[in-house]
């Protein structure tokens, strides 16, 4: 049978990695085994539209208490596909991300910022025929964190996606354009130079919703089917 | 090749994950896809339970990882999307942080998998946490299938002195025992899949 295409190194971050600390005691030393990809692999968790309410995808109000979140209002909007540019239909993205002022509501988070009792910062929501997905969503805010002295994480929403197969399984971050923090963050330099763009989104006047929301496009490319395609 | 689209970067999953992925189980008020109950009251198949801690280099126990396995019905096949359709199904997925337990362990209440492929019974894992830019790969094999496990290609891939590193023992009937350590002379193997 045939498998999933592999990790592409020049755009995947290493798993020791000298500007992020915790890599130093977590990261395997030893080489990873490769294996074949038999049904383990290429077969996978397929979470579709049944597994989402008709709020999950809505981070303004699934966490409403007694008003309105605080914060920018924005869209999250995007295409998944597979390397041949194929959408990747009705499947799972799950995201969580800290609120307006850079708090998350994780119990363990102890940054000084206020918590929103109106957001809670997760969601989930199912692409469509096409591989889109949309959330609606609070601007995240930056917060510090003890990598290194006056260590800043840029603003960012975490995404867990399953894609076609156990092997195309992607947890990543998406971060804004133009944030100051991006060249400092060794999370984000972990990844080769000239792939870090790949996790910005792109400003998008197109796919705003005027009077209401700024939108961003973060379009999201998963391993896949191993399948060449048709040459002329 | 070269009209190949770059891949979407990996990054850490990063220390709050838990009200995002794992919000049931960490005792948040909303719910979440999969949990460490894989097998429901009515699937079919031999009970067991799969648990374990997870080590950092330095020995010290992990308390922010999460551990997903997907593995495959007591026949050896995997759920499909018509499976995943039925919310009542088996699934064979599970997902579980290891914050939440006190001794920051992993448990997994499942069905030993049947063998497919020529491979022995096992679970699938991927293992994610705060340090890790991309997942890892890994798999639980049971002590207690020793004939298969003999000829099972996958673990023929792995030096013989680290098989065991894959091999979950059986700690008493119906309870296995499965510890991941990151680094050091017993490090766990992780694969590149």
């Amino acid at each position: 049978m045939s498998g999933f295409s592999r990790l592409q190194p020049d755009v995947q971050p290493g798993l020791i990695d000298p500007g992020y600390r915790s890599t130093g005691l977590r990261g395997p030393k030893a080489p990873l085994i490769r294996i074949p990809h038999g049904l383990g692999e290429t077969s996978g968790p397929r979470f579709g539209a049944g597994w989402v309410g008709p709020q999950d995808a809505d981070l303004t109000q699934n966490g409403r208490c007694n008003g309105e979140p605080l914060g920018e209002r924005i869209i999250v909007t995007g295409r998944v596909l597979d390397e041949y540019g194929r959408p990747v239909r009705d499947t799972m993205v799950e995201v969580w991300q800290a609120n307006a002022a850079g708090r998350y509501i994780h119990k363990s988070d102890q940054h000084a910022a206020p918590l929103d009792p109106n957001f809670r910062g997760s969601g989930r929501c199912v692409t469509d025929g096409e591989g889109r997905y949309r959330f609606l969503t609070i601007k995240p805010g930056a917060y510090p964190w003890r990598n290194h002295p006056n260590a800043w994480r840029p603003n960012h929403i975490h995404f867990s996606l399953f894609g076609q197969g156990f092997a195309s399984r992607l947890v990543t971050q998406m971060y804004f354009p133009g944030d100051p923090l991006l060249q400092l963050d060794p999370i984000h330099n972990s990844v080769p130079a000239d792939a870090r763009e790949l996790l910005i989104a792109r400003f998008d006047i197109e796919a705003t919703e005027p009077e209401w929301a700024l939108a961003y496009q973060f379009d999201i490319v998963l391993r896949g089917p191993d399948a060449t395609p048709m040459e002329p | 090749m070269s009209n190949r689209l770059r891949q979407t970067p990996s990054q850490t999953l990063g220390p709050f994950f838990a009200y995002g992925l794992t919000a049931r189980q960490y005792g948040y008020d909303f719910d979440q896809l999969a949990d460490g109950r894989i097998a429901r009251d009515d699937t079919t198949g031999t009970r067991i339970q799969v648990t374990g801690q997870v080590f950092d280099g330095a020995g010290a126990l992990i308390e922010d990882a999460m551990v997903e396995v997907w593995q495959a019905d007591a026949d050896g096949r995997y759920p499909d999307a018509a499976a995943f359709a039925d919310r009542h199904a088996f699934h064979g997925f599970g997902r579980c942080g290891t914050g939440a337990d006190p001794a920051r362990r992993f448990v997994f209440d499942t069905i030993k998998p049947g063998g497919h492929d020529g491979q022995a019974p096992h679970l699938n894992v991927i293992l994610t946490m705060r340090g890790l830019l991309l997942h890892l790969f890994t798999r639980i094999y049971f002590a207690d299938e020793a004939a298969a496990n003999e000829t099972d290609p996958v673990l023929a891939l792995v030096p013989e002195a680290r098989r065991n590193t894959l091999i979950a023992p059986l700690v008493q009937p119906g309870l296995y025992r499965f510890d991941i350590r990151m680094q050091g002379d017993d490090e766990t193997v992780f694969f590149d899949v």
